[in-house]
């Protein structure tokens, strides 16, 4: 699944290049990836130690980096890549983009423009399993910069409060778009801000996918079991930019070094072959990978774009087709 | 016709409601107080009737109110999400804008969020800046929502009715001064979304209301009625959509459009039913509302920011002089 991502999200850079004006960087027609694109390069290993613990039944909300939480929910690669083209057979319709993917027949409730925005959402989700007695669960992931928000703080205290079954997950990256988070964040953190809330809360490095995987099933049985909501604090890094133009020349080199040291796909395959593995196999997975995301590309540069009466469909109901 | 059986505007909405949620255990009710009946007596009697699973009393926080309530109406149920009052829904301004409203589009149809977020609109004497505020026409901007504001316990039973079972995200917009007004109710009613009532029929000038403001229009069109003026008197009930035929229908034949709100006149809905009906009839146009400040606390102040009988009736003259 890692390794799935990353060929995602490398093509998904490498098509977007030119593709949005930001950080210097100006927009031209020629990229097939257009507008802000912001990618998990690097952080891998939570989504897919977290979604290793979903069925199908469950249900996801996503922040704006959520390519690799909608893999790792199981949708399909083409459809996304089709999504990320804006084309007609995008997951939605090409109505979203990259910001906006989702899959709800998978239970994947949607990627969010709006930092913190996915916390009510789940909460609500969660909510209503509940009531209507399923035994389905939640997980909710965002970013260390959501944890500034109402939201994360109301959201944490709503499913507390009702005891509904959701798992939090704050994917630390450690940058709030280009300022580091640190610089902006009083106290002791994500796990810290949920302990005050009542809301058990683990602290995982989540570079490591066999310690993100442990720590999610330990709190998924627990929010399986009916005892309420959890909180997971993986802490990773963004390699790439905030966007995927930003060269993230703010950031010092030296750090930024020692940090890509602890790539998640280089730390499992270590671990794979220490294990016993064989290095061939990790190769032929990364062929596999890349095979996979190239059909999905050339699937998406031949599809076709959206009729533009698609711009006026699932708008309402009520009242349609009264636009001005 | 004397009232036998009147019901107030709140009992009325809640009257509808508990209809609604006998006939569909799939409607859940979530907001500040509701359990107790909320502080306007709208909910009151149902927490003890659908319990407190359906009648959800939650902690302050609007923003998780109105978020819960999308993520409750994607996971299969239809949340009414009570603001308490439109100041406080702005609050939760990035889940009704960014989120209920743009749900169902950006992803492209793959889900619906069937929610009614009651937000009561207007003045409320003596409540001062925060409590007295008409947004109505800042929803009409939004692509996605339908806007409802009804003027009578009739509509109020009707209009909510109609909201619960359009699976559209719907911004429902009662009136603070009107929970007290009592009227038989019609069990027959069945007001529909984007129909506007016809209050009073003339030929002299159409008058285009809603909500509480509907009132002083129709005694203004009393006094012009006195005056030999006779008004063509339209409750609009629902501001998106809005019943454009039956405004331009009654503008083309009058050639006069007076629209008066309680909101702030500038860049008001009435400015919006003017220049449409101006464009597609050539009728002539003006609108009242209130003037561009805060609403004081002090009733000198609070008066100065109300639009009474007296303005409607000198404007109708104005025009027709």
């Amino acid at each position: 699944m890692m390794l799935r991502i990353r060929a995602f999200e490398d093509a998904a850079e490498r098509l977007s290049q030119g593709g949005v004006s930001a950080f210097g960087s100006a927009a031209g027609n020629i990229a097939m990836v257009r507008g802000p694109l912001h990618l998990s390069t690097g952080q891998e290993a939570v989504a897919a130690g977290v979604c290793q613990h979903l069925q199908r039944s469950d249900l996801l909300t996503s922040t704006h980096r959520g390519h690799g939480h909608t893999l790792a929910k199981g949708a399909d690669t083409t459809r996304m890549m089709c999504e990320l083209f804006g084309r007609a057979g995008g997951s939605n319709g090409g109505k979203g983009g990259s910001m906006h993917i989702a899959d709800f027949s998978v239970g994947m409730l949607g990627a969010n423009g709006v930092v913190a925005a996915g916390l009510p959402i789940a909460v609500g989700a969660a909510h209503a399993l509940k009531l209507r007695g399923s035994s389905a669960v939640v997980a909710c992931f965002f970013g260390d910069g959501a944890i500034n928000r109402g939201p994360f703080l109301e959201a944490l205290n709503w499913a507390a409060s009702y005891h509904l079954p959701v798992l939090f997950v704050c994917e630390d990256n450690r940058w709030s778009a280009t300022t580091h988070t640190s610089a902006t964040t009083a106290g002791a953190g994500a796990a810290a801000r949920a302990l005050a809330l009542a809301v058990p809360a683990e602290t995982v490095n989540g570079n490591d996918v066999e310690a993100v995987c442990d720590g999610a099933g330990a709190l998924l049985k627990a929010v399986r079991g009916g005892e309420g909501p959890r909180l997971l604090h993986a802490l990773t890094y963004r390699v790439k930019g905030h966007v995927s133009v930003d060269p993230a020349h703010y950031r010092d080199p030296q750090a930024h070094a020692a940090a890509l040291e602890g790539d998640p796909i280089a730390l499992a395959s270590a671990r794979y072959v220490e294990l016993g593995g064989k290095a061939e196999d990790i190769d032929a997975l990364v062929r596999q990978a890349k095979q996979e995301i190239d059909a999905a590309q050339q699937a998406a540069h031949d599809a076709p774009w959206p009729a533009v009466d698609a711009a006026f469909s699932d708008v309402m109901n009520t009242g349609a087709g009264r636009w001005f | 016709m004397q009232a036998t059986n009147p019901i107030s505007y709140a009992q009325a909405a809640c009257r509808a409601l508990a209809q609604a949620m006998q006939d569909d255990p799939a409607i859940v009710v979530l907001g500040e107080d509701v359990g107790r009946g909320g502080i306007f007596g709208q909910y009151a009697g149902l927490q003890a009737r659908f319990g407190e699973q359906r009648v959800i009393d939650t902690p302050i926080s609007e923003a998780t109110i109105m978020g819960a309530g999308v993520g409750m109406a994607l996971a299969g149920l239809k949340p009414v999400v009570e603001m308490r009052v439109v100041d406080f829904a702005l609050c939760a301004m990035d889940e009704i804008v960014n989120q209920a409203a743009k749900n169902r589009f950006m992803f492209g149809g793959q889900g619906r969020v069937p929610l009614v977020a009651r937000m009561p609109i207007g003045m409320w004497s003596a409540s001062a800046a925060q409590h007295s505020q008409s947004f109505e026409s800042w929803f009409t901007h939004l692509p996605g929502v339908v806007v409802v504001c009804p003027s009578t316990p009739q509509d109020n039973h009707d209009l909510l009715l109609a909201a619960l079972a359009c699976g559209d995200p719907v911004i429902y917009m009662e009136h603070k001064e009107l929970w007290p007004l009592s009227a038989d109710l019609q069990p027959t009613g069945s007001a529909l979304l984007g129909q506007a009532k016809r209050w009073r029929e003339g030929s002299d000038l159409t008058l285009v209301s809603w909500s509480r403001q509907m009132h002083w229009a129709a005694e203004a069109a009393q006094t012009l009625a006195q005056q030999g003026v006779q008004v063509d008197l339209l409750d609009l009930r629902t501001l998106w959509p809005w019943d454009r035929d039956a405004v331009f229908a009654s503008a083309a034949r009058s050639g006069h459009l007076l629209i008066t709100h309680e909101a702030v006149q500038v860049a008001g809905f009435g400015a919006e039913i003017a220049a449409s009906a101006a464009e597609a009839t050539g009728c002539r146009v003006r609108r009242l509302g209130a003037p561009r400040i805060p609403v004081g606390y002090a009733h000198t102040l609070e008066e100065a920011a109300r639009v009474r009988p007296a303005a409607i009736v000198a404007a109708a003259l104005e025009m027709l002089a």
